[in-house]
């Protein structure tokens, strides 16, 4: 399988989220430069966190625009994998591969510690590894992670079991409706999720809750 | 239109300055005619005190700067030392206390950014950023201004850029009301054979601008940094750099990847006083001369004068020295990242710095003086006075332990500092073993099994006390704090704190504090490779609390064995190692219990006793010993059970009894150890004769104190998480 880590000026989480990748699957993703407008075909794309292009913009919204995007977005209607993380899900949500708007953290400070998830769907291609309704401790680092939608598309992502991840219950750190942490698109191939699985990933970080999102996907692609 | 350098040097036009009728003398001499207003302004930025260091620097010459794991000491942008396996940490500690009182969010932020400057043009890849901050009385109206300013400053900057902000420390006192101290630090990881250095050699080799254009900001802060404050001080707003941490972000990958190669002869960050110091010093340390043409620089601003470009403090940018011939790769490099990258100007054989603008020569100087000639002053010092010991009659109808404790853990110094940390990326690069919060933060070495424990230290009364016991306190406190997680403490950055040097009483403060520093760092072998020094930290006549805030680093060489300061189960052992007479004088009990501020003498540090208990720490630890450690600063025994009971809401029933100074009292060389059962027999026999004394054991939900005094873990918890956000919320 080949996957790639897409770079954009500002990722920070680039080299985090290859070290989890390469650990699950043996070999280093390639990095691929925002600039770009070639990506090789790739059977997982993920999109790290970071501040891409400084999010001076909104956040993500320069990144969607970015060259390497159009490749993205047109694998992903192909059939690849994709993740978006942090501000790779505020890149997911303004390029238009998912539903919604990360606005700013209700009590309008960063946040960055550890939260509970409920695991809501498990049959993404991300979530296999985790029982339905499974309690995992996973970090959040962000000043914009509220996620917010329009009731018809919530009801939607409700409908169609696009939730793929909730804040458990009073662990809400930044006012998301619906308590969503990630939501996928209808396939269960396109994940975002504002918490960060790869900070997470083994024992010495504190635990390896998110270490499973990474075995999921690769024990699922081919 | 006239040009600058048209304009009359009078005596008001020197005092502007800051020069000195003599020191303006003595530049003219070095001259051979009287400056222009050019290179007036190069030279009152390079001899500022923040620059030139001419008021401490015969006192910061006698600190203890070597030891066979130091690479690189004092003098360059950071100081390195050796981890093993050709690895090396590059760290530093800066002030940006002037700025962030007057801009909080920009003075924090670029604080931040150019100590990440500092380590990453040194070759190494910043991973752990941590903040000594102090802030006036938590009521002062103007507190929680600053302190939302600077924590969201800081968090803005580091969070961006993507470095960890593991830890650092915070202290309120109405000494900071006029001037807060916002103290960085940043830790790098580089290879032993990849150290870049600042000295530039090689005539005709090519000086190449890199970073962010240049603007008008942060003009003369380094001036600036180098007065009092009055009243009109929040005017000098405009003095103030704006910081931008994603080009910062870009500038790093950028120098990584061009510091692969081997086309760099020399790098230097412009900080302070900006291309005039940078290429300065560059050029001073490799005996060259500079020959710099301004209409090369790239600039944001119009009709920028050669005095503004030379003196401007815009952030994010870079001074290298290529060799001849590679201009071409770094140009692609820079461009492929968006930065700007422009030769402007050649080393030559002259010795001296010649400036040109717009065809004419704006500034023609000689280097060694600038870089070295200002005058190095031997201040008058008042040794401060002895202290009396503490009058235990102020203990006549003293609160019981129980509401004393409860107080504590809800005092502003005691507090939890989760309101400021949560706000900070602790955990980014995927390598914070322990963030903020422990006694040091620990943080992997890349792709290894080793580790660094940072922590900050000072305590700031004790300095005011006692400055030579307060400034080995400050050294032993980020020994032991480093100790007490299993790592062996290697160097020392320090970051010194005072108010104006030119009072003798000031002076006096400062010289006894580094002669404390300097013993505990020979005693401890725990030397000082880099550092910064920032007088006038007054307003209006008023100075802070001296506080010479030390950063300490030490290396863990199996990560796996570390130990945290919190209970971790039930039926541990707790020992208490390190003996002491109950010492009151200029503790937190006498502070915030007894509200007393009378002088007292703090607490006297035996150095040998650091040295053998911490190494007994170590030992143990690296036996498997321990389940947890702890250090014991302020607040005492006490507080120190009270901060491990809370981490798993353990609780602890101890057994042994003491009057009000064993509990709170400060003594130093103290740790708490937690043991389980079964080592505990081996824990004494490592002891061998050190004063190790069984005091209780974890159990239950509650911390007891005998049979007479009970209180739940879970109240101890609410009360020291309660304090930050109420001051926050007003």
């Amino acid at each position: 399988m080949q996957a790639s880590v897409i770079v954009f000026p500002g990722s920070n989480c680039d080299r985090d989220v290859a070290v989890c990748i390469e650990a699950a699957m043996g070999k280093a993703p390639l990095m691929a430069w925002h600039g770009d407008s070639d990506l090789p075909k790739s059977d997982l794309i993920v999109l790290p966190g970071g501040f891409s292009y400084g999010d001076y913009l909104r956040c993500g919204s320069m990144a969607a625009n970015s060259p390497i995007m159009r490749e993205v977005v047109a694998q992903a209607e192909k059939g690849a994998a994709v993740l978006g993380i942090c501000n790779g899900f505020q890149v997911l949500t303004e390029c238009g591969l998912l539903p919604g708007v990360l606005m700013q953290n209700k009590g309008l400070n960063f946040v960055c510690r550890n939260t509970r998830l409920t695991v809501t769907n498990n049959k993404t291609a991300f979530t296999a590894q985790y029982e339905a309704g499974e309690e995992i401790t996973v970090p959040v680092a962000h000043n914009e992670g509220n996620y917010f939608a329009d009731d018809d598309t919530l009801k939607h992502l409700q409908d169609k079991d696009c939730i793929a991840f909730t804040y458990a219950e009073g662990d809400n750190p930044n006012g998301a409706c619906l308590d969503i942490a990630g939501i996928c698109d209808p396939s269960g191939r396109i994940v975002g999720m504002m918490p960060h699985p790869e900070r997470r990933a083994e024992a010495a970080l504190g635990g390896e809750d998110g270490k499973r999102m990474f075995s999921g996907i690769v024990e699922a692609l081919p | 239109m006239s040009h600058i350098n048209d304009t009359q040097i009078t005596d008001a036009v020197v005092a502007e300055h800051g020069l000195t009728p003599d020191e303006f003398q003595m530049v003219c001499d070095h001259m051979g005619r009287t400056p222009n207003y050019t290179e007036l302004g190069v030279f009152s930025v390079m001899w500022s005190e923040h620059c030139s260091y001419k008021s401490s620097r015969k006192w910061l010459k006698k600190l203890p700067v070597d030891g066979p794991q130091v690479i690189q000491g004092p003098g360059e942008n950071a100081g390195v030392i050796d981890i093993g396996d050709g690895d090396a940490a590059v760290f530093k500690m800066e002030s940006h206390n002037h700025p962030s009182f007057i801009e909080p969010y920009q003075g924090a932020a670029t604080g931040v950014g150019g100590i990440m400057r500092d380590v990453f043009t040194m070759g190494a890849r910043p991973v752990a950023n941590l903040n000594a901050l102090r802030f006036g009385q938590p009521d002062h109206p103007k507190t929680r201004h600053l302190v939302a300013g600077v924590v969201s400053g800081i968090g803005g900057y580091g969070n961006c850029i993507g470095v960890p902000t593991v830890g650092g420390e915070i202290n309120f006192d109405k000494s900071y009301n006029g001037n807060i101290l916002v103290n960085a630090m940043c830790v790098g990881v580089a290879r032993t054979d990849k150290i870049f250095y600042a000295a530039a050699t090689g005539i005709g080799a090519p000086v190449v601008y890199v970073g962010s254009k240049t603007g008008r900001d942060g003009i003369h802060g380094a001036t600036m940094a180098s007065a009092e404050f009055d009243d009109a001080s929040e005017e000098k707003r405009p003095t103030v750099q704006v910081g931008d941490p994603f080009t910062e972000k870009l500038l790093l990958e950028a120098c990584q990847e061009l510091m692969a190669s081997d086309a760099i002869i020399g790098i230097q960050d412009m900080g302070a006083a900006g291309l005039t110091s940078s290429s300065v010093e560059m050029a001073d340390k490799g005996g060259v001369g500079i020959l710099l043409d301004l209409d090369k620089v790239p600039c944001r601003e119009t009709h920028m004068t050669g005095y503004e470009m030379l003196l401007s403090e815009s952030q994010e940018r870079m001074l290298m020295v290529l060799k001849p011939g590679r201009e071409p790769e770094a140009e692609a490099i820079f461009t492929r990242w968006g930065l700007d990258f422009a030769v402007i100007g050649k080393l030559t054989d002259t010795g001296r710095m010649v400036v040109a603008h717009e065809g004419q020569t704006v500034a023609d100087m000689p280097l060694g003086p600038l870089a070295d000639g200002a005058p190095e002053y031997d201040r008058p010092h008042q040794p401060t006075p002895k202290a009396a010991e503490f009058d235990a009659g102020l203990l006549d109808g003293a609160p019981d332990m129980a509401s004393a404790l409860t107080t504590l853990m809800a005092s502003s110094e005691i507090a939890s500092r989760r309101w400021v940390y949560e706000q900070y990326d602790s955990m980014v690069m995927g390598d914070t073993l322990a963030g903020p919060g422990g006694d040091a933060a620990l943080v992997r070495v890349h792709g290894t099994q080793k580790a660094l424990a940072i922590s900050t230290d000072v305590t700031p009364r004790y300095c005011f006390a006692d400055p030579v016991e307060g400034g080995k306190q400050a050294v032993a406190e980020a020994y032991r704090n480093i100790c007490a997680t299993g790592a062996t403490p290697l160097a020392i950055t320090n970051c010194l704190n005072f108010g104006n040097p030119e009072r003798p009483e000031i002076m006096g403060q400062f010289v006894g504090c580094l002669e404390g520093m300097g013993e505990a760092g020979r005693t401890l072998d725990f030397p000082v490779v880099s550092g910064n020094v920032s007088l006038y930290n007054e307003t209006n006549g008023t100075g802070i609390l001296p506080t010479p805030a030390i950063g300490g680093v030490g290396l863990l060489k199996q990560l796996d064995k570390a130990v945290g300061n919190r209970f971790t189960e039930n039926d541990l052992q707790i020992y208490l190692l390190g003996d002491g007479n109950g010492h009151l004088g200029a503790s937190l009990y006498q502070r915030d219990i007894l509200a007393n501020d009378d002088v007292f003498a703090p607490p006297p540090v035996n150095l040998e006793s650091e040295a053998k208990h911490g190494a007994l720490v170590r030992q143990a630890v690296d036996k498997g010993l321990l389940s947890a450690a702890h250090d014991i600063s302020d607040g005492g025994l006490a507080v120190a059970l009270a901060e491990m009971c809370i981490g798993h809401n353990i609780g602890a029933h101890i057994s042994v009894e003491g009057d009000i100074g064993f509990w709170f009292g400060e003594d130093q060389a103290r740790y708490v150890l937690a043991v389980s059962a079964d080592k505990a027999a081996d824990l004494e026999a490592l002891a061998d004769g050190l004063p190790l004394s069984k005091i209780g054991v974890t159990t239950g939900t509650e911390l007891k104190f005998g049979d007479t005094v009970t209180i739940s873990v879970a109240q101890l918890h609410e009360l020291n998480e309660g304090w930050f956000p109420a001051l926050m919320q007003g």
